[in-house]
């Protein structure tokens, strides 16, 4: 083992110094220690921790269980100042109309104009050449809104308490959606959904692709032969080819196909280094004192050779679910991953191509931002975890 | 040489085989009676009929699977259940439109990330390269349906720089008029993963000896660079380049979708939506092969541009 680690060890108690007996630390401590050290690592692994604390969370229902309520008025627009009316309220915007917050309150430029429109139409409601004039003429998505915006403050207004308690937010923090639900709530249920596939579908792929390589690389001969030729067959159909065709087989949807579909072709990759790791290390003489001491072979295969190589396996993992994620985000898209009634990023994304056109872009860069800064965290991690685990490597990828 | 292709070209038979049993057994066993496909499809039973015998659906797989041989071997794939176009009519004229946008697209993506790889990997580890990199990584975790969404909309939609879709009949229009905003949006998507990639390869050969001596005898950086790095560090990038061949044909599947162009991809996904099996097998089938042949070339390529490398 390498003993240019500095002598930090975490025992405290290294007193006796007559017995110079101390423990090595492992391939995993060591790798940890190396992670810790680095800062873009560690940052983008409590990024990928928090997504799926999230994912775990939204999965049990504690947050986002009533994204599918419709709480906001249809395409509801991002307003942190209308959060006070979300959730209908009847005693803070009762109090709304008779104070209607100063524009520079508004953090947006695009609310901008609409703080304006509000403020001329509780001023003097028979001025509607006002709001044409205003700011937000270029924008014209905005107009509308603002007018029912205007309207349902007033209403308010007038009713007072007898609001019901369903009442629609006019806006959201995040906005809504086509029927108003709220996007923050639905990107999170999304969140869950591509999280949910890319993780389970890395996972059947890359035992696949372990327990491939592993047959093939232990035994070799006619087996290493047989693997190959099935490799050699999987690989050579484009992927995304491969996954639409079985997509268009199978003709049921949900949450298990996709993940198998995923997890059923994208196992290629992981058995090529997996069966190069398992060629390496069968010579090795650790693995000839497994068979002296009488280890069967499926012990020296998963017992002994396995942690040796179990590195691999997680930064195949990880490199996996980043790409599985991205599909399913693809497939979900097109139409052909979760069925309608789930939502994912990839759906997320579909609607958000024809709101665009509307000028309705929140949708749009909810899904894309929770997006990014998950893979990115995800990618930044793997390449840190790969330094982590194989520092011979550093700096011979992209980072 | 010779030898080694006739080898190579062998060998390239079991894989073959096996792309032919695959789609075969996910089309044939996996995916059931077309009947049931077909019944939502086309109301004529005789037609249906007629289908089902010309696959010999009735008659023992390793007929079938005879039928599904002769098929790819004539190119014959019969007409397709949805549009009645014949399939291999479906793929010859497919294969322009998607070639128009793919070979600008593969030459400009080449030119800058090549370009860009070498300036960055020489002022590794500076400011800029790490920008550089971090731009790449985010660029990469954005999803190319967010790069095409939002490019068409703001380039065509709002701004009326190019067209919002469409294709025409003539090249010249296709490729200056209709082409040019997918390939910017190819281009967006492909340079972030092309430069991380080629980077790598020129940090590979920069702390080389041979650079070193070139320096030392008083090469200019320029010729270091753009002479010695670039050449030696071109086997790598020439061998990506022709292994991400085929997968590129289908690889933009979604900007032809997007911008209506009648290319390969377009059509794959087309079919998908359709169940039009025979056009789906058609396109696995052949895009397969050409995967396989151009693994080969690759490796000839290989050996043509790098002396050193021994063909065994």
């Amino acid at each position: 083992m390498p003993h240019d680690v500095p002598m930090k060890s975490p025992a405290p108690a290294l007193a006796p110094r007559e017995i110079p007996h101390t423990v090595s630390p492992g391939l995993w401590t060591l790798a940890w220690r190396r992670l810790r050290n680095d800062y873009v690592g560690m940052v983008s692994l409590a990024i990928v921790g928090a997504f799926i604390v999230l994912m775990i969370l939204s999965a049990t229902g504690l947050i986002a269980g009533d994204w599918s309520r419709e709480v906001g008025t249809n395409y509801a627009p991002p307003s942190f100042i209308g959060a006070d009316v979300e959730g209908g309220t009847p005693a803070a915007p009762a109090a709304a109309p008779t104070a209607p917050p100063p524009a520079s309150e508004y953090k947006t430029s695009i609310v901008d104009p609409i703080g304006d429109v509000i403020a001329e139409l509780k001023g003097e409601k028979a001025a509607p050449a006002v709001p044409g004039a205003a700011p937000g003429a270029e924008e014209k998505s905005v107009d509308p809104l603002a007018d029912v915006m205007a309207d349902i403050k007033a209403g308010k207004g007038v009713k007072g308490e007898t609001a019901p308690a369903e009442v629609r937010a006019a806006t959201l923090p995040f906005g809504g959606d086509k029927w108003g639900r709220d996007v923050l709530k639905k990107t999170i249920k999304g969140s869950e959904t591509s999280i949910f596939v890319g993780i389970m579908s890395a996972i059947v792929a890359t035992i696949l692709g372990t327990v491939f390589g592993a047959l093939a690389g232990y035994y070799g001969k006619w087996v290493d032969d047989a693997f190959n030729w099935f490799y050699s067959v999987f690989s050579s159909i484009p992927y995304l080819l491969l996954v639409l065709a079985v997509a268009a087989v199978l003709q049921q949807k949900g949450m298990l196909t996709i993940i198998l579909i995923l997890g059923l072709t994208g196992w290629t990759g992981v058995f090529r280094l997996i069966r190069a790791e398992y060629l390496k290390h069968k010579a090795r003489e650790y693995v000839q004192a497994a068979d002296a001491i009488g280890a069967s072979n499926a012990r020296r295969m998963f017992i002994h050779i396995f942690p040796n190589v179990s590195h691999v396996v997680l930064v195949q993992l990880s490199i996996l679910t980043v790409g599985f994620i991205k599909a399913e985000v693809i497939l979900s898209f097109l139409g052909f991953g979760v069925p309608v009634d789930v939502v994912s990023w990839g759906s997320m994304l579909n609607e958000a191509q024809n709101e665009l056109i509307l000028g309705k872009w929140w949708q749009l860069v909810a899904a894309t931002v929770a997006m990014a800064t998950l893979v990115t965290a995800f990618s930044l991690f793997t390449d840190a975890l790969r330094d982590a685990l194989d520092p011979k490597l550093k700096g011979r990828h992209g980072h | 040489m010779s030898g080694y292709i006739a080898r190579r070209i062998w060998q390239m038979i079991p894989t073959m085989m096996g792309v032919v049993l695959l789609v075969f057994v996910l089309f044939n066993t996996v995916g059931g009676d077309p009947a049931y496909v077909l019944a939502g499809k086309i109301s004529n039973q005789e037609q249906i009929d007629n289908i089902r015998r010309q696959l010999g659906v009735d008659q023992p797989y390793y007929v079938q699977l005879w039928i599904f041989v002769k098929q790819i071997v004539s190119a014959d794939f019969g007409a397709s259940w949805s549009t009645n176009e014949k399939v291999s009519h479906i793929l010859a004229t497919r294969l322009g439109p998607s070639l128009t946008v793919l070979v600008p697209l593969l030459i400009l993506d080449t030119l800058f990330s090549i370009g860009l790889a070498l300036a960055v990997a020489y002022v590794r580890g500076s400011l800029t390269d790490r920008m550089v990199m971090i731009v790449c990584t985010v660029g990469l975790s954005i999803s190319i349906l967010v790069y095409i969404i939002v490019f068409q909309y703001f380039f065509a939609y709002k701004l009326g720089w190019f067209p919002v879709q469409g294709w025409g009949d003539s090249f010249a229009e296709n490729l200056f008029r209709y082409a040019p905003l997918p390939i910017l949006i190819g281009l967006a998507v492909s340079i972030a993963p092309s430069l991380r990639l080629y980077r790598t390869f020129v940090l590979d050969e920069i702390n080389q000896d041979y650079v070193r001596t070139a320096r030392a005898k008083g090469v200019s950086e320029n010729r270091i660079m753009w002479i010695h790095v670039l050449r030696n560090a071109s086997i790598p990038i020439i061998t990506n380049l022709m292994a991400t061949l085929p997968g590129l044909l289908l690889g933009h599947f979604l900007i032809e979708r997007f911008f209506s162009i009648p290319g390969i991809g377009r059509e794959v996904i087309l079919a998908v939506e359709r169940s039009d099996f025979p056009v789906i097998k058609a396109i696995t089938v052949y895009v397969a092969f050409a995967t396989i042949a151009t693994n080969l070339l690759a490796d000839l390529t290989y050996k043509a541009v790098d002396p050193r490398v021994q063909l065994k």
